[in-house]
């Protein structure tokens, strides 16, 4: 075995070393923490396929997109629109065309198609936005998840308008999200080591050199936002079935920024640097909260003010970005040595 | 009729404009796409009242005479610009413009929540200068006082920076800097002022927009910058990243399709009308992806 094959193997082992991760955060809450903490796994594992999702585009392309919150807004829509109850939406949503008044699908489907309509809305948007240069290609993102927001906050008959929607089914276990985690992960792994993938990751670190090249830089973004937009679409409807109520705000600048935030402190440059950053992310905030909400240390009740959080955690990924600009695992991904996969003595130069 | 539209798209794209300007500017001179500026407006908004999260606002500086009240509330904008750089871009000088921009995203969410924490969520009523909300009648139009004020007021800001960018030194080095800043530096163009001169100017052009926003709306909400500045970064890149006068035109451009767009859409589509304006937008861009005025720089060089 060459040299080039063992790392070439090696790299194969980061997925299911990442998904094994997830798997050992998921059976120590599983078997040491109380409710909440079952909840707060279920809920993390959710933002990894999110996270995971948005790193298929931002990491390989380098573009910094605003508008992945959008895709997770239509993704939740779609699958309340598919899955609850008909008598529910003939109250609620007085304006779905009958075929989907009637719907009453399964989650599994729902959460499929929830993606599948993310993946086309991007595949159309993106055609008229990945035109644009990297930066102003991010505002255009913007714009697009202002315009989602916009249009989701006042299309009462079908959305609800700026009223939540209720009674999702909430099926979404820990075991359930580490499951479409590992999807993303998996997806996502296997993107970038595509043809597609490489050629993307060629024009993010060199654009002129790359389109020199021979790269048509365009269709390889498009290509990577769709794939990327159908997990944030799926990550929107499990957090839907999650809590069980939806709103257009819910999935507004708030859930950008967390998003974001993980994304940047966890190293933009790695799929296993999306992963660590959202467990990482996600116990600070965890513990933030409950900090919230108020601590007795002895005789003294400590509580931070509501928004703390939010605080805290923007300062964190400042000094991230001044510290240690390529994140925590500074674009480096886990993997198991190449001469262990190869066996030590077979590895030749 | 028409003339009262003409008013409105006065007014409404002079504060785009002028909002516009403001991140155009520090683009032009460090490439950071700033994305807290939305919550510089909101910051210099609250800097107008005492803090407490009581639903009724308790005027502080705001209820000063206006030849005081609007030159501190500059000065609390450009501080608070100066302030931003000095913290957290200048330590990032070197870094790529996407982890600028994503540092400034940070900084917004920072600057929002701490408004949040000193003056709780709920928006507050604020009458600054009520006695401006009368309508005269103007060449057969009903106009408010106010809007003539904004469309004079912008103009002079424009005319005046216009002057300054010409004529002064720290003008001149701005848009050199805009230009090509290596190359103006390696000339002598001092980078620390120009830099720190471009963010306490778009401080200062946050709070002019934070003035008109409270004397229009009357209310002060965590959340009030975020659509405008929106709206001024689609102006940005309409008009060409780092374009002054590309910025401006378009943000003038976006006001009049804004309003054209409340007028001519039917009632019920009327909600969507920001929808239809960003929509707009990318069609505008699909036809020139580089904007309407797209600077000299804007391309790499090789």
């Amino acid at each position: 075995m060459t040299e080039h094959q063992a790392r070439k193997l090696a790299s194969l082992t980061t997925p299911l070393l990442l998904i094994a991760l997830l798997a050992v955060f998921v059976l120590l809450v599983g078997a040491f923490g109380d409710r909440s903490l079952g909840r707060m796994a279920a809920e993390t594992l959710i933002r990894v396929t999110l996270v995971v999702g948005f790193w298929i585009f931002v990491g390989n392309s380098g573009v910094v997109s605003f508008g992945h919150a959008a895709f997770a807004c239509v993704g939740a829509y779609v699958s309340a629109w598919v899955t609850l109850k008909p008598e529910m939406k003939t109250l609620l949503l007085t304006g779905l065309p009958d075929w989907l008044a009637q719907a009453e699908w399964h989650v599994l489907p729902a959460a499929v198609a929830a993606g599948a309509v993310a993946a086309v809305l991007a595949l159309v948007t993106g055609a008229a936005i990945l035109r644009l240069s990297g930066i102003a290609a991010s505002i255009a993102t913007f714009a697009f998840l202002a315009m989602v927001n916009t249009i989701w906050a006042n299309w009462t008959p079908v959305t609800g308008g700026t009223s939540s929607v209720v009674g999702l089914a909430r099926y979404v276990s820990p075991w359930v999200g580490l499951g479409w985690a590992a999807a993303a992960i998996v997806v996502a792994a296997v993107y970038a080591t595509s043809a597609s993938g490489l050629a993307l990751r060629a024009t993010r670190e060199d654009e002129v050199a790359a389109s020199a090249s021979g790269i048509d830089r365009y269709r390889h973004r498009l290509a990577a936002y769709t794939v990327s937009a159908f997990f944030c679409g799926v990550g929107g409807a499990l957090m839907g079935h999650f809590i069980g109520v939806i709103n257009p705000d819910g999935f507004y600048l708030s859930l950008t920024f967390l998003m974001l935030a993980m994304l940047v402190m966890g190293g933009i440059g790695s799929l296993s640097g999306a992963v660590v950053g959202v467990l990482v992310v996600s116990i600070a905030v965890e513990g933030l909260v409950r900090l919230e909400k108020g601590v007795t240390l002895g005789a003294t009740e400590i509580a931070l003010p509501a928004g703390s959080q939010e605080i805290l955690i923007g300062l964190a990924m400042i000094l991230v970005l001044i510290f240690r600009p390529a994140g925590l695992l500074a674009g480096r991904d886990l993997s198991l040595p190449a001469a262990w996969v190869a066996g030590r003595a077979k590895t030749t130069k | 009729m028409t003339l009262q539209l003409l008013f409105d798209a006065l007014s409404l794209g002079g504060i785009y404009a002028i909002a516009a300007l403001g991140i155009a500017l520090i683009f032009g001179v460090m490439k950071l796409v700033n994305f807290a500026h939305g919550q510089f407006i909101a910051f210099a908004v609250f800097a107008l009242i005492v803090p407490s999260t009581d639903a009724v606002a308790v005027m502080g500086l705001g209820a000063a005479p206006a030849l005081v009240l609007v030159p501190a509330i500059l000065a609390v904008g450009a501080g608070l610009a100066v302030a931003s750089e000095y913290l957290v871009f200048r330590p990032l000088r070197n870094a790529s413009p996407v982890a600028l921009m994503v540092a400034s995203f940070a900084l917004g969410v920072v600057i929002q929540n701490g408004l949040l924490v000193a003056y709780g969520g709920r928006p507050k009523a604020i009458s600054l200068w009520p006695e401006l909300g009368k309508p005269v009648a103007l060449l057969g139009a009903e106009v408010p006082m106010l809007q003539i004020i904004v469309i004079v007021s912008v103009l002079v800001v424009l005319a005046l920076l216009a002057v300054m960018l010409k004529r002064s030194r720290i003008g001149l080095e701005m848009r050199a800097a805009a230009e090509d800043f290596g190359m103006a530096r390696l000339l002598g163009v001092r980078a620390n002022a120009v830099i720190a001169g471009a963010f306490a100017l778009s401080g200062a052009l946050a709070a002019t927009v934070a003035l008109v926003l409270v004397a229009q709306t009357g209310v002060a909400d965590v959340r009030m910058g975020g659509q405008i500045m929106l709206v001024a970064f689609i102006a940005t890149v309409v008009g060409g990243m780092g374009s002054l006068p590309g910025a401006v035109a378009a943000g003038f451009a976006l006001g009049a399709a804004s309003v054209a767009l409340q007028a001519a859409l039917p009632i019920e589509a009327r909600p969507f009308r920001d929808a239809f304006l960003y929509g707009l937008v990318i069609l505008v861009l699909l036809l020139r992806p580089q904007g309407l005025f797209a600077a000299a720089s804007a391309k790499p060089r090789v």
